[in-house]
């Protein structure tokens, strides 16, 4: 991975400058994903400069999410059927500094791998105790946590005999534009990483484990959940420019 | 000390159970004063309408600054307290999308030279990888377009012009009457092919 500042905002000293990484999203023109053929954009990406509009992003705050919207697992009349697990982890950027205060918004398939949503036909059960939706802010120190269940894996027809590996969608917004990251978390062991096109879009095999969550026993609640740590890491600003420009 | 990014991945198809807001596609209520709309359709490279996609918005207020701590301005409370500067809509099944918001104002560019007003737009889909990042400016604002560095980075006119909002004559998704002059805008998203929209490295 290689990350390089942006030349083109450098005749604005006093705005942060965020990194530009390189190699480690997915390229949008990936064949072996189908989806991406007639929706991948064809002609390269123009620069733009990291100004006002750029550095700055909404901070959506409390008002939005309550308490409850962290546990997937309480919001009906019964418990959900399903292995009962712990998310938890922090949302920091490159600079390791961590993101306050930042709303994150998941979804996910149920314990048999199907989706609360209309187009999902997969001939699997519909769990009326489970809609998948979850949302919550970090706190002061960017921790957040989710209880939910964990989600099944999924056929799709992508290719024959095509299996998603197990997932929760993962949306952040972070401190800035720049920042704002949609992604998924996957779950240690998954035997269908390898076939996988989704997955395995992300070049670099180093990055793509950055998308799985590890089985953690001290998060691990005794008779009661499976825990998982997943840190999220958010693109991060010049720190030279950071120390001398506003602070949060 | 440097940690390394996570990467992205597609919000995939089911997108539309975990991140539309019933509010999202207003930036400030509808009937707002002075509110303006703009709406288009999101188009694949065949040409056909991407039903399962979400349109996100960030803007300055009318006067062209931002709630925000990194603004070297100072954050500032916008004069409507319920604009909210952030716009998120999920496109229906022709492809539509439709953003009720206020129109930006200028906003400082490099050198001190303004930017026209825009909104930086972020596109989500089955078969998105990762988002893809585009600006809408306003037809209207022919003159701050004509200046703007942003568009004149560009320099294939027609290129330039994906990133022009037309004045609409009625706002096709809002009420029945016709809107004033300059009130409704028309921005379609064309994610490959003819016509392909700018999009940015951001
Ligand atoms: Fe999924």
């Amino acid at each position: 991975m290689t990350e390089v500042q942006d030349p083109a905002a450098s005749d604005r000293p006093d705005l942060p400058r965020y990194q530009r990484p390189a190699g480690v999203h997915p390229p949008l023109d990936t064949p072996s994903y189908g989806s991406s053929r007639l929706r991948a954009p064809g002609r390269p990406p123009v620069l733009l400069p990291h100004l006002l509009t750029e550095v700055t992003g909404p901070l959506l705050g409390a008002g939005r999410v309550t308490a409850a919207d962290a546990d997937l697992t309480t919001r009906h009349a019964g418990e959900p059927i399903g292995e009962r697990i712990i998310v938890t982890g922090r949302v920091l950027d490159s600079d390791g500094r961590p993101v306050p205060d930042t709303l994150i918004e998941i979804w996910q398939a149920n314990a048999a791998g199907r989706y609360a949503h209309h187009i999902d036909n997969h001939p699997a059960p519909l769990d009326p105790n489970f809609d998948g939706v979850g949302r919550c802010l970090t706190d002061s120190l960017g921790r957040y946590r989710f209880v939910t269940i964990k989600p099944g894996a999924y056929p799709w027809k992508n290719h024959p005999n095509a299996w998603r590996p197990a997932h929760i969608h993962f949306s952040l917004f972070g401190r800035a534009f720049t920042q704002r990251l949609v992604t998924q978390m996957y779950f240690p062991g998954d035997p269908l990483f390898g076939q996988d096109p989704i997955f395995n879009s992300v070049p670099d095999p180093a990055a793509r484990q950055r998308m799985i969550a590890g089985f953690d026993l001290g998060t691990t609640e005794p008779e009661w959940a499976l825990g998982y740590q997943w840190d999220i890491v958010l693109r991060g600003r010049d720190a030279t420019v950071f120390e001398s420009g506003e602070d949060r | 000390m440097s940690l390394p990014i996570t990467p992205s991945q597609t919000v995939g198809p089911y997108l539309a159970i975990g991140l539309p807001w019933p509010d999202g596609p207003y930036v400030v209520p509808e009937g707002t004063s002075g509110a303006i709309t703009i709406s288009g359709r999101v188009l694949d490279g065949a040409g056909e309408p991407v039903p399962d996609a979400l349109v996100e918005t960030w803007q300055a207020d009318p006067d062209g600054r931002f709630d925000h701590p990194d603004d070297p301005r100072g954050p500032a409370a916008p004069a409507n307290p319920e604009f909210r500067g952030f716009g998120r809509c999920p496109t229906d099944d022709d492809g539509q999308y439709r953003i009720v918001t206020l129109r930006p104002g200028a906003v400082p560019g490099p050198d001190g030279r303004p930017q026209a007003p825009h909104l930086d737009v972020s596109v989500f889909a089955r078969g998105l990888l990762d988002r893809v990042v585009t600006r809408i400016y306003l037809a209207d604002e022919a003159a701050a377009n004509a200046a703007d560095p942003v568009l004149g980075s560009i320099p294939d006119p027609d290129r330039r012009a994906t990133l022009i909002a037309a004045a609409d004559p009625a706002d096709p998704a809002g009420p029945a009457e016709p809107v004033g002059e300059g009130m409704a805008f028309r921005f379609d998203i064309r994610l490959q092919g003819s016509g392909e929209t700018v999009f940015f490295d951001v």
